[in-house]
């Protein structure tokens, strides 16, 4: 033993973890794509894979699956952050069950998450033959992501089986893939809600401004707070808009997203607020309502 | 600085502790994991609206809540009422972060505490105070003890249902010690508590005044992790080679042990070449040194030829450098091992070809007596000889887990079929003579010498790529 102390932060430790498994994909993936939601989770994982490659590039491009009903605000930032820090962006959409109409307010949670999400993000997987895609998703968040491995296997129909997982050890990744089929990797796997604030503020992560309480337009939607942010959303909500102090914990489709009253317009006080209410951060996305153990669900069907 | 702020810059300075839980079914593991949780005030309130909704419809735990439904998520473990696969929890209290991988009991799944316990640093053995030391704690030790876990938790539970009864806790530890002392398990902390009723987990029980130590939570906390690390072999298996332009060019890695500073003098293996360590690189300004497990970038003063699954080491202290190696193997696959199957191993950042000579005894895990096997099924544990297609760079598992562990890759179904743990390098003389290479006897099968060359020419390119084949030409 050393008499030297070699101490090592969570945060330096998990930063360590996660771009380690950032340069494997791009070490052992022809086509790898990172998976880019412009939420917070995103823009962390968007971060490490920039200092897994400095003073280089990163060797693979971002992908949005703009479901077309997004707040303009993540629309802008996304446009804004990839310009800046030199990124390739693809955005690939389902525009032909946009041209037919396809909506959340029209349609329901569920046919509108199934063509514009999952059908756009499968659609755009095949469209450029990617094998490997990054997620930033957490096992914190839910409890079927919980069991995820951090290299998930998905097959030719990019469906994933949770009772045929590939068992992973150590940081070896088992990479190896059949024509067609593909790996979904979550370099974020081990990060909780907080470490991820924690590591926006530390390293000073630009987040989309919606994360932080503001006046904004809301309606009152089935219990749920739903920001009036184009003249998509029916006249009859839109007129009862009202202004409030609100800011958004997830950002997804806006009339999907339900928004929290809110005073907290600093990362310290989001943090605060979070660690003194209680409600976990899921519980605004309204998609999750919609059956018993639907996030399982969709991830079987190939939505993240 | 506000106070939150302060809370911050102080929270971030938290080290992280990675724990594996074993126990049966019905040890009251998930329970004990809920009570963590949820005393640790991390369980929110919407997750626990979730549960009493759940726990009344099919909880099974009486007038308590059941916190076993918490943590298992998907639909058929709730059905079946076990956990069936390794889930990730993560918890933190005013000195530690903590990340629990939940490995289920169950027989048919050693596997998946194999998967649970490889990154732990700290493994809980739960007990029944009632059963006291049965089979599947053996089987667990064993495994936590052969996955290199330096630190163990044997939690006594249940202990609400023998009284708090002193004797029946200090049976269980004898026994338990024993057993252990056998395997050479490193520290050993013993703890009577009650997952269901709270004693010992976070605040120390009155029901056991008897008791001396700490209750479980303040063990957690803590437990030193940092000098578990290896500190003394400096061992960087490249990753990634970086060249953004023509002015650098950089080797992308996470340091798998030692420490390496700006300037020392280090050899690329296989190559033996030698050059001196320029720059650190990390995106945040240069290091003057670094240690496992950060992922940095070196440079390196010399035009030397390194890639991707070769090594970065100190020349001073080298690792085995073979083809031939002794192992723990694990099998995980559904489908057998077959002997002929050309595997493909993983080992650090190399992949490469591998072939198992012969499996020289498994271990019964319940008994932890070897026995004769001419080969593994899946959750079988065997001691084999193998070869690899080209050298690895290694060092026995026990001395750096990074460079002692490798997995095997069935090269048709691309499953991971075992993984395993090396013990060391071995003379090519031990193994049969005829295993050591693959013979082509061309006269034998009866091809035209005209071919010969051809042959020739391929075999030689296979030696190049690490693939050796013997040529019996007349």
């Amino acid at each position: 033993m050393n008499a030297e102390h070699y101490p090592l932060t969570h945060l330096r430790e998990l930063e360590a973890e996660s771009i380690h498994i950032i340069r494997e994909v791009a070490a052992e993936f022809e086509r790898p794509v990172m998976l880019y939601s412009i939420g917070k989770d995103s823009s962390v994982m968007v971060r490490l894979a920039e200092k897994a490659f400095a003073p280089g590039k990163a060797p693979f491009p971002l992908m949005h699956i703009d479901s077309m009903w997004k707040f303009r605000e993540m629309i802008e930032f996304r446009d804004s952050y990839t310009k800046k820090f030199g990124w390739e962006l693809i955005v690939e959409s389902n525009r032909e069950a946009y041209r037919a109409g396809v909506g959340p307010f029209t349609h329901g949670s569920k046919v509108h998450t199934d063509l514009m999400k999952t059908k756009a993000l499968l659609d755009a997987l095949n469209k450029y033959a990617f094998n490997a895609a990054f997620g930033g998703a957490r096992r914190d968040e839910e409890k079927s992501r919980a069991k995820e491995r951090i290299f998930s296997f998905r097959d030719k129909f990019h469906q994933w089986d949770p009772k045929n997982q590939r068992p992973e050890l150590w940081d070896i990744y088992n990479t190896r893939i059949h024509k067609g089929e593909s790996i979904r990797v979550f370099p974020l796997s081990n990060w909780t809600e907080l470490d991820v604030w924690q590591y926006i503020r530390m390293e000073k992560i630009p987040i989309v401004p919606l994360y932080f309480a503001r006046e904004r337009p809301v309606v009152e939607i089935d219990g749920n707070l739903i920001l009036a942010d184009d003249d998509r959303m029916p006249e009859e909500y839109r007129k009862k808009a009202k202004m409030m102090n609100v800011r958004f914990r997830t950002l997804g489709c806006y009339p999907l997203t339900g928004a929290v009253r809110s005073a907290a317009g600093t990362i310290e006080q989001i943090v605060e607020e979070m660690m003194t209410t209680t409600k976990s951060e899921r519980t605004t996305r309204v998609i999750d309502f919609d059956q018993e153990g639907s996030m399982e669900q969709k991830k079987r069907e190939g939505y993240f | 600085m506000d106070a939150i702020g302060e809370y911050l810059e102080k929270d971030e300075q938290k080290d992280l502790l990675r724990l594996l839980t074993a126990g049966s079914v019905d040890d009251g593991k998930s329970t004990l994991i809920g009570r963590l949780l949820f005393d640790s005030r991390k369980i929110y309130e919407d997750q626990l609206d979730a549960l009493r909704r759940d726990s009344k419809r099919m909880g099974n735990a009486g007038a308590h809540i059941d916190y076993a439904l918490l943590l298992d998520g998907l639909k058929a473990e709730r059905e079946q009422g076990i956990t069936i696969d390794v889930a990730y929890r993560y918890f933190s209290t005013n000195s530690r972060k903590f990340i629990i991988a939940d490995a289920p009991g169950h027989e048919q799944y050693t596997r998946n505490m194999i998967t649970g316990g490889s990154t732990a640093n700290l493994v809980i053995i739960l007990v029944d105070a009632r059963t006291g030391v049965v089979t599947q704690t053996r089987r667990h030790t064993f495994l936590a003890s052969l996955l290199g876990i330096k630190h163990v938790v044997l939690a006594v539970n249940k202990m609400d249902l023998v009284d708090f009864n002193r004797e029946v806790f200090d049976k269980t530890v004898a026994a338990y010690r024993h057993f252990a002392g056998s395997l050479g398990m490193p520290g050993i902390t013993s703890i009577p508590l009650s997952a269901l009723e709270g004693d010992n987990v976070v605040v120390k029980s009155k029901r056991t005044p008897w008791y001396e130590g700490l209750p479980l939570l303040e063990h957690l906390e803590s437990v030193p992790v940092e000098p578990d690390r290896n500190y003394a072999g400096f061992r960087y298996p490249v990753q990634y080679v970086l060249r953004p332009g023509q002015h650098f060019r950089g080797f992308c890695g996470k340091v798998a042990g030692g420490i390496v500073r700006k300037g020392d003098t280090v050899m690329a293996l296989p190559s033996g070449k030698i050059s001196k360590v320029s720059r650190i690189v990390t995106c945040d300004g240069d290091l003057d040194y670094a240690f496992p497990p950060l992922s940095v970038t070196l440079t390196l003063e010399d035009e030397i030829d390194v890639s991707r699954g070769e090594m970065l080491v100190h020349p001073d202290n080298l690792p085995e450098v073979n083809r031939n190696l002794e192992a723990m193997l694990v099998w995980m696959d559904e489908e057998p091992m077959d002997i002929s199957t050309p595997f493909y191993i993983k080992h650090t950042t190399n992949t490469t070809r591998a072939r198992i000579d012969s499996v020289r005894y498994k271990i019964d895990v319940n008994t932890m007596k070897p026995s004769q096997a001419s080969l593994l099924a899946l959750n079988e544990i065997g001691h084999v000889y193998l070869t690899a297609g080209r050298e690895l760079f290694f060092d026995p598992y026990q001395t750096n887990k990074q460079t002692g562990a490798f997995i095997l890759i069935n090269p048709v179904t691309n499953n991971t079929s075992a993984v395993g743990m090396i013990i060391g390098k071995i003379d090519v003389k031990d193994m049969h003579r005829q295993d050591a290479l693959a013979v082509l006897d061309l006269k034998q099968m009866g091809i035209d010498r005209k071919h010969y060359p051809a042959i020739e020419k391929i075999t030689e390119e296979l030696r190049r790529q690490g693939v050796e084949i013997k040529l019996i030409l007349d």
